[in-house]
């Protein structure tokens, strides 16, 4: 072989191995960034035969496996509904599970059909990063933990306490606003890590430790005595969560966000997954006939089966069952997320007609 | 010690005949000559024994002594780890029990966990049969063919009556088997073949090559990871979507084919310009020259190296839990996320890391007899 042959070959197999090996990027720029993905979900949905859901990738009472992997929890379950809805099956979902940093790309590119993972509904999420929030299934905020010994009410009594938090979150800051806001004086004592505040509370470096209520009562549900320490009834932030979708998904947005509503509508009923086949059978108030289905079309309307709610109830339950088996075991009381019914209560649901 | 020590090595001057080493022991012997040979010595000797046996006797204290290995059930069906709680001086190896399985082979479905068990028994079979040097010829290939084929017949099953597993599903000890074993099988050729082209005298292939290595080393893993999860899908067309793992995975080839090329690369330098002349002279194409005397050698010289860059990388893999992907690590940390097991991290840290050091150690054993068998010719 003459020696620049030589050569041409073995450039020819370094450059081959090259564009093997390498994903070509290169042609990225002729592609519209942020990629639509297909114009109807639901139809590319019922096309593939499953959901893919967005989840956290693990989160106590929201969103985790348990010990034989199976994912279990309020966001979760969420999740299932819409499977229920569109398919009559609960297990008719794929959870992939993503983290704060890739869950908005995930969703933007298609590879997962809708996010229902603890994400808070802001107005630059909503508009300019181009999703729907279909509602607001969990109302959390930033809140205080300190020691039933203290005698602390409430949170305006924390002037001059010392209080635990964790650096580089919006809770430090939400906790600077609001003092200054309060004319509150605190002072912070920043740590790094989640385990080294618990112990720097118990230890009784600070007064208070302070973050999400959601956080807040996992922590205080594996404390050796939760009845020792108090959540406080103020809460200082917003976190409204809920399921959200992309831009143009309207017909996939209504489904979720009246599974929502039929949710909370039912526990408003007192319609439960124990009794939900009597009420189908025989309950005489209208609403309640239309949210199950026996009569009217709003199943059809929403473009699932008439019997959508029913099987959802019958699968999971109402909102308050969803609540009470995911999240009351890690502690969390019902509070903002009582019916609006109760006092404090904002859960509330439109009209089903 | 000094005045003892003196009258001893004058002693034995005197007297070395009738002293053999033998007396008092072969042990004792070692540990005089080892252990105590000056007051310094001793005074080092001991401060390390009463560490070590200060602090192997509260971790074994704590790992077994004063160790619960099992809770009871409490009255909701859920595990009551209360009287692992009442008990911080002693590990609560119960968390293992009840979450070993979660462990090792993350969300994939329960009652199929047969299949990732016999793919990290064929991972490992695949692993002891590369060792071996009787295989080290054209079987090679289709050893692996075959296994590969098997594992991903055994992870996605759809055919044989198996039912079809999703690749979000799979997760624990296959993950990190997968991307550890596939990143250093597709990145150890891709290397050789930069390593080569580096020393290229074609400009355009060596320019191309010089940009690859520097452009990969110029940034973490991390970064990478972060490309391919977040920022490579929108570039992909509308609908069209590459998998998770697989974007993973070639972003950890891409980067240990850099690391391991400037490896190779050290080798083919450090081989004398002679082999490369004498291989010329007699006559031999270029490709017959680099493999039949040049990376044989080259390799040979570089195998710390590269085994150091394979367990690296065997680590490394865990840096995708931060796209989301259950590899052995992620697996073993949300083990313990459920509110009643979150106090037993420890536990689980210590056997994710016996495991990683199993497969690390063995890799480096046998790096090691590997290098004293393939360079015994240059041993005097």
């Amino acid at each position: 072989m003459h020696p620049t042959l030589r050569h041409l070959t073995a450039a020819t197999a370094v450059a081959l191995g090259l564009a093997a090996a390498t994903p070509a990027p290169a042609q990225a720029p002729a592609q519209a960034p942020a990629a639509a993905p297909p114009a109807n979900t639901l139809d590319a949905i019922r096309a593939r035969g499953t959901l893919i859901c967005g989840v956290n990738t693990g989160l106590a009472g929201f969103a985790l496996p348990d010990s034989q992997g199976v994912w279990r929890g309020f966001d979760v379950d969420y999740c299932r509904a819409v499977a229920i809805a569109l398919f009559n099956d609960a297990n008719r979902v794929r959870f992939v599970p993503t983290t704060a940093q890739v869950r908005f790309t995930a969703l933007q590119s298609g590879e997962v059909d809708m996010l229902s993972r603890n994400t808070t509904w802001t107005f630059s999420r909503d508009t300019s990063l181009g999703f729907d929030f279909t509602g607001i299934n969990f109302y959390d905020g930033q809140g205080f933990m300190v020691k039933r010994s203290l005698g602390v009410q409430n949170a305006r009594q924390l002037d001059g306490a010392t209080i635990c938090v964790q650096p580089g979150t919006t809770t430090e800051q939400n906790l600077a606003d609001w003092a200054r806001g309060n004319r509150i004086n605190i002072r912070p004592v920043v740590i790094e890590r989640l385990e080294d505040n618990i112990a720097a509370y118990n230890a009784g470096r600070c007064d208070a430790y302070t973050t999400d209520v959601s956080g807040l009562a996992a922590i205080r549900a594996v404390q050796s005595n939760p009845n020792d320490h108090v959540i406080l009834p103020d809460v200082i932030s917003k976190e409204p969560l809920g399921p959200l979708v992309r831009h143009g998904d309207q017909r996939f947005a209504d489904l979720l966000r009246w599974i929502h509503f039929g949710l909370v509508a039912a526990e408003e009923f007192g319609i439960t997954s124990q009794n939900v086949q009597q009420a189908l059978a025989s309950d005489p108030r209208p609403e309640v006939q239309r949210l199950l289905g026996r009569t009217g079309d709003l199943g059809r309307m929403l473009g699932v089966d008439n019997a959508w709610m029913a099987n959802i109830i019958r699968g999971l339950g109402n909102y308050g069952e969803i609540f009470e088996r995911n999240l009351g075991p890690i502690g969390l009381q019902r509070g903002r997320n009582a019916l609006w019914t109760q006092p404090g209560g904002l859960q509330y649901a439109p009209p089903f007609r | 010690m000094n005045e003892t020590a003196a009258p001893t090595a004058a002693h034995s001057a005197l007297s070395a005949p009738r002293r053999g080493p033998a007396q008092g022991g072969k042990a004792v012997a070692w540990m005089r000559e080892n252990l105590f040979s000056s007051w310094w010595s001793t005074a080092v000797t001991l401060a390390l024994a009463y560490l070590l046996i200060r602090y192997a006797a509260s971790f074994i204290d704590w790992a077994f002594v004063k160790a619960i290995w099992s809770v009871p059930t409490g009255a909701n069906g859920l595990p009551d780890t209360t009287s692992c709680r009442d008990n911080p001086g002693g590990a609560c190896w119960a968390v293992i029990a009840e979450k070993h399985r979660f462990i090792l082979f993350g969300t994939y479905p329960y009652e199929e966990h047969w299949r990732p068990m016999l793919v990290c028994c064929l991972f490992v079979g695949l692993y002891i049969v590369s060792a071996m040097r009787r295989f080290w010829n054209w079987r090679i290939v289709p050893i692996w063919l075959v296994t590969l084929t098997l594992i991903g017949i055994l992870m996605w099953g759809g055919v044989f009556g198996l039912s079809y597993v999703p690749q979000e599903r799979w997760g624990g000890l296959p993950i990190t088997l997968i991307l550890a074993t596939f990143g250093l099988a597709f990145a150890f050729p891709l290397a050789i073949l930069v390593a080569l082209g580096r020393r290229s005298r074609l400009p355009a292939i060596k320019a191309i090559c010089v940009l690859y290595v520097e452009l990969i080393r110029g940034v973490p893993l991390i970064s990478l990871l972060f490309m391919a999860s977040v920022m490579f899908p929108l570039f992909l067309p509308e609908g069209m979507n590459i998998d998770k793992l697989l974007r993973a995975q070639i972003a950890i080839i891409l980067f240990a084919g850099a690391y391991l090329a400037e490896v190779v690369r050290g080798g083919l330098q450090a081989l004398p310009k002679g082999q490369y002349e004498a291989a010329d002279a007699l006559g031999l194409s270029y490709w017959k020259k680099t493999l039949l005397v040049v990376l044989p050698q080259a390799l040979r010289i570089v195998i710390p190296p590269l085994v150091n860059t394979f367990i690296g990388f065997f680590k490394d893999t865990s840096l995708v839990l931060i796209i989301g992907i259950f590899d052995l690590l992620t697996a073993g940390k949300t083990a313990f996320m459920e509110p009643h097991w979150q106090a037993f991290g420890v536990e689980v840290y210590v056997v994710l890391g016996i495991i990683y050091f199993i497969f690390c150690f063995a890799m480096s054993k046998y790096s090691a007899g590997l290098e004293a068998e393939l360079n015994r010719h240059r041993r005097r």
